[in-house]
C-alpha cells in the first residue's frame, strides 16, 4: 500500500513537471498549430541559466527560479520576433526542418559553452530528505514541485479563463481574422503567449534538472514526451494537457518501478494506441487544422 | 479528348530518359575511378542516398511527413546483421532482398496507423514506432546486442564471386549496383499511373479521392514500398560496414535523412542522391573546422534553408545550370525546379 502511495506521489510530482514544461508547446503546437519540436531547448536555457547563478554565483536556488523563466522568456520572445513569426503561415515540414536545426544548434552550443556532462542544481537544505506522512515517505523536493506546478496550473486556468487577455487569446486561436478585426492585436498576443509559454518551461527545465537530469541533450531526450502530452491531452483546454501529463508521469513511475525492463515502451505503445484510437487527444474537442 | 492527350503526353515526356540523367549515372560510375582512395565516404553516399530515395518516395510524391523513417533502416539493418550473424543466408544479395522484405512488413504493419488521421499525428505516430523499435532492441539485447551491437558480422562474397575487400571496392560497386537498380524500379514506378494518382493525393486528398483514386490504398502501397526501400538501405549499412548498433534506430537519422532531401529537392528522385553528396560533404567539412560541434552547423543550414525558403534556394542553385542549358538546349530548362510540399 505504501509503495502504491509513493508511486502514485511521485507520479503525480513527475506530472505536474511535465505539466509545466509541455504547456507552454500546448499553445504554440495545440493553439497556434506550430510544430515546435525545439521546445525543449527552452527548457534546457532556463536549467542551466538557473544552474550558473546557483553553482557558481551564489545565488539562493529559490531566487534563481524566477530569472530561469525570465531568461528563458526573454530568449523565446527574441527567437519568435526575429524568427518565428515567418513560419506560422508555412507547412509544418517546414516548421519541423526549422525547429530540429534549432534543437540541432541549442545541443551543441550548449555542449560548447558547458560540456557534455549532467550537472547538478546545488539545492537548500530545506528541500533535501523526506517528511514522513502516515508512513508514507515524501520527498520535500518532490513536495515543492507539486506546490509550484499545482499553483501555476491554477493561474493559468485563471488567466486563461477570467481575464481579457485570456479571452483575446482564444479569440486569436479560433478566428485570427476575426480576432483582428476587432481590434485585437494578434501578433503581439500571440508573442506574449509564446514568450510566457517559454518561460514556463525555463522554470520547468530549472526545477526538472534534479529529477530528469539535465544535459545537452535535454530537447532531444524529452521532445517526445511534450509531444505526447499535447498530442493526447488534445489543445482545446489546458485541463487536458494536465491530465495528459499527471497520466503520463504516473504511468511512467509505474512502468519504472513494475515492469523496470520494459522502459518506455509502455509509455510509447500506450501513445500509439491513444493516438489511432482518438487522433486529436484523449481530451480534444475540435478537429486539428 | 485532347486534354487527355495532352495530359498523356505531358505524363510520357517525363517519362522519358534525359541525356542528363544519363551523365548523372556516368558521373557516380566514374568517381570510382576517379576518386580511388574514397571508396568508404563513397559506399556511405550511395547508402544515404538510397535511404534518402526511400523517403522521397513517400514525402516528395505521398506528402507523408515521417520523423520515424529510421524504423525500416533499422529492421533492415538488423535483419542483414542477424542473418549473416547465424549463417541463415550468407549469400549478401538473397540477405539483402530478405532484410528488405522484413523491413517491409513491419512497414506494412505500420501503414495502417500511419494513414490515419492529420500531419501532427502522422509525426507522432512515425515517430513514436521508431522509438518503440529502439526500446525493443534495447530488451532483446540478447538478440540484437544491445548497445554495443552486433559485432563479429562476416560477409560472404557477392554471388560467391566478389570477397568485400578491405579498401572497400567491392562494397562500393555493390552498393552502387543496388542503388541503381532500385532507381530503377522507383523511376517506372512514380511516372506510371500509380505514381501519377500519388501526386494527385499529395496535392488534394480529397479531390483525388473524388475522381476515383482509393487513397488509403495508395498510401498504404507507397509507405510499404518505402520502407522496403528503407530495409535495404540499413541492410546495405549492415554489409559494407558489418556492424549494426541501437543508433540505426536513432531520432537523429531519421532528422538527418530530412535534411538530406532537403538540400536536394523533393519530388524528383534525383534529390535525395545530390542531397546526400551535399550533405556529406557538408559534414566533413564542418567537422574539419569543429570535429565535435559539426552538429550546430548543420543546424544552421537547416534554419537558413528553412528561413530562405526551400523553393527559391533550389531556383538560385540552378539559376547557371538553367542559363547554360537554356543556351545550348535551346528549349525549356531541363533541370527540374522540385515541387513545394504539401502542408
Amino acid at each position: 500500500m505504501t509503495t502504491i502511495l509513493t508511486i502514485l506521489f511521485d507520479g503525480i510530482a513527475y506530472g505536474m513537471l511535465l505539466f509545466v514544461l509541455a504547456c507552454g508547446l500546448a499553445v504554440t503546437l495545440g493553439l497556434m498549430n506550430f510544430v515546435n519540436l525545439a521546445h525543449g531547448a527552452f527548457a534546457m536555457a532556463g536549467g542551466y541559466v538557473c544552474a550558473v547563478l546557483v553553482n557558481s554565483q551564489g545565488w539562493p536556488f529559490f531566487a534563481a527560479l524566477p530569472l530561469a523563466f525570465v531568461s528563458s522568456a526573454a530568449i523565446g520572445v527574441l527567437l519568435e520576433r526575429t524568427l518565428y513569426r515567418h513560419l506560422y503561415t508555412r507547412s509544418h515540414l517546414d516548421q519541423v526542418l526549422f525547429t530540429i536545426g534549432l534543437v540541432f544548434m541549442s545541443v551543441a552550443a550548449v555542449d560548447y559553452i558547458m560540456g557534455s556532462s549532467r550537472i547538478f542544481i546545488k539545492l537548500p537544505a530545506v528541500l533535501e530528505g523526506q517528511l514522513d506522512v502516515f508512513g508514507v515517505g515524501v520527498g520535500r523536493y518532490r513536495l515543492m514541485i507539486i506546490v509550484i506546478c499545482g499553483l501555476l496550473t491554477l493561474l493559468l486556468q485563471l488567466v486563461l479563463a477570467r481575464t481579457r487577455f485570456g479571452s483575446r487569446l482564444r479569440a486569436a486561436v479560433d478566428d485570427p481574422r476575426a480576432a483582428s478585426g476587432l481590434g485585437i492585436n494578434v501578433p503581439q498576443v500571440f508573442a506574449f503567449t509564446f514568450a510566457f509559454g517559454c518561460g514556463l518551461a525555463g522554470l520547468g527545465g530549472a526545477l526538472s534538472a534534479e529529477i530528469l537530469g539535465l544535459d545537452p541533450y535535454f530537447p532531444l531526450k524529452f521532445m517526445i514526451y511534450f509531444l505526447i502530452v499535447v498530442t493526447v491531452g488534445g489543445s482545446s483546454s489546458i485541463t487536458g494537457p494536465f491530465l495528459a501529463s499527471l497520466l503520463l508521469g504516473i504511468g511512467d513511475v509505474a512502468g519504472k518501478y513494475y515492469v523496470p525492463k520494459m522502459g518506455p515502451f509502455v509509455i510509447y505503445t500506450i501513445m500509439i494506441v491513444i493516438l489511432i484510437w482518438r487522433p486529436n487527444g484523449l481530451f480534444g474537442r475540435t478537429a486539428a487544422r | 479528348m485532347t486534354v487527355q492527350r495532352d495530359v498523356g503526353t505531358f505524363a510520357r515526356s517525363h517519362a522519358n530518359w534525359h541525356w542528363s540523367e544519363i551523365a548523372f549515372w556516368a558521373l557516380a560510375l566514374g568517381c570510382a575511378f576517379l576518386f580511388p582512395s574514397r571508396f568508404l565516404i563513397m559506399t556511405d553516399i550511395v547508402r544515404l542516398a538510397l535511404f534518402a530515395m526511400s523517403l522521397d518516395l513517400i514525402l516528395g510524391y505521398a506528402g507523408i511527413v515521417s520523423l520515424g523513417h529510421a524504423a525500416f533502416f533499422g529492421v533492415g539493418a538488423y535483419g542483414a546483421g542477424l542473418l549473416a550473424l547465424h549463417g541463415i543466408i550468407t549469400e549478401p544479395v538473397l540477405a539483402l532482398v530478405v532484410a528488405g522484405l522484413a523491413a517491409t512488413i513491419v512497414g506494412f504493419l505500420t501503414s495502417f496507423l500511419v494513414i490515419r488521421g492529420v500531419d501532427l499525428t502522422r509525426l507522432m505516430v512515425t515517430l513514436g514506432i521508431a522509438l518503440l523499435l529502439e526500446a525493443l532492441a534495447e530488451r532483446y539485447s540478447n538478440i540484437t546486442g544491445g548497445t554495443d551491437g552486433l559485432q563479429g558480422i562476416e560477409m560472404a562474397p557477392v554471388f560467391g564471386l566478389f570477397a568485400f575487400d578491405m579498401f572497400g571496392k567491392t562494397a562500393f560497386f555493390y552498393a552502387l549496383a543496388v542503388l541503381f537498380v532500385l532507381f530503377l524500379a522507383a523511376r517506372r514506378i512514380v511516372h506510371s499511373p500509380f505514381g501519377l494518382s500519388l501526386r494527385a493525393i499529395k496535392n488534394n486528398p480529397l479531390r483525388a479521392a473524388a475522381v476515383g483514386v482509393p487513397v488509403n490504398r495508395r498510401l498504404i502501397a507507397i509507405y510499404t514500398l518505402a520502407s522496403f526501400y528503407a530495409g535495404i538501405a540499413g541492410a546495405l549499412f549492415t554489409q559494407t560496414t558489418q556492424l549494426a548498433s541501437l543508433d540505426v534506430f536513432a531520432f537523429e537519422r531519421s532528422a538527418d535523412l530530412m535534411l538530406v532531401l532537403v538540400i536536394g529537392g523533393t519530388g524528383y528522385l534525383y534529390g535525395g542522391l545530390i542531397g546526400a553528396v551535399a550533405f556529406r560533404m557538408l559534414q566533413e567539412f564542418f567537422s574539419n573546422i569543429t570535429p565535435q560541434y559539426w552538429q550546430f552547423w548543420i543546424g544552421l543550414v537547416l534554419v537558413v534553408i528553412v528561413l530562405v525558403g526551400r523553393a527559391r534556394l533550389h531556383r538560385w542553385a540552378l539559376f547557371v545550370p538553367n542559363l547554360i542549358i537554356r543556351q545550348f538546349a535551346g528549349g525549356k530548362a531541363v533541370v527540374a525546379v522540385p515541387e513545394s510540399d504539401a502542408s
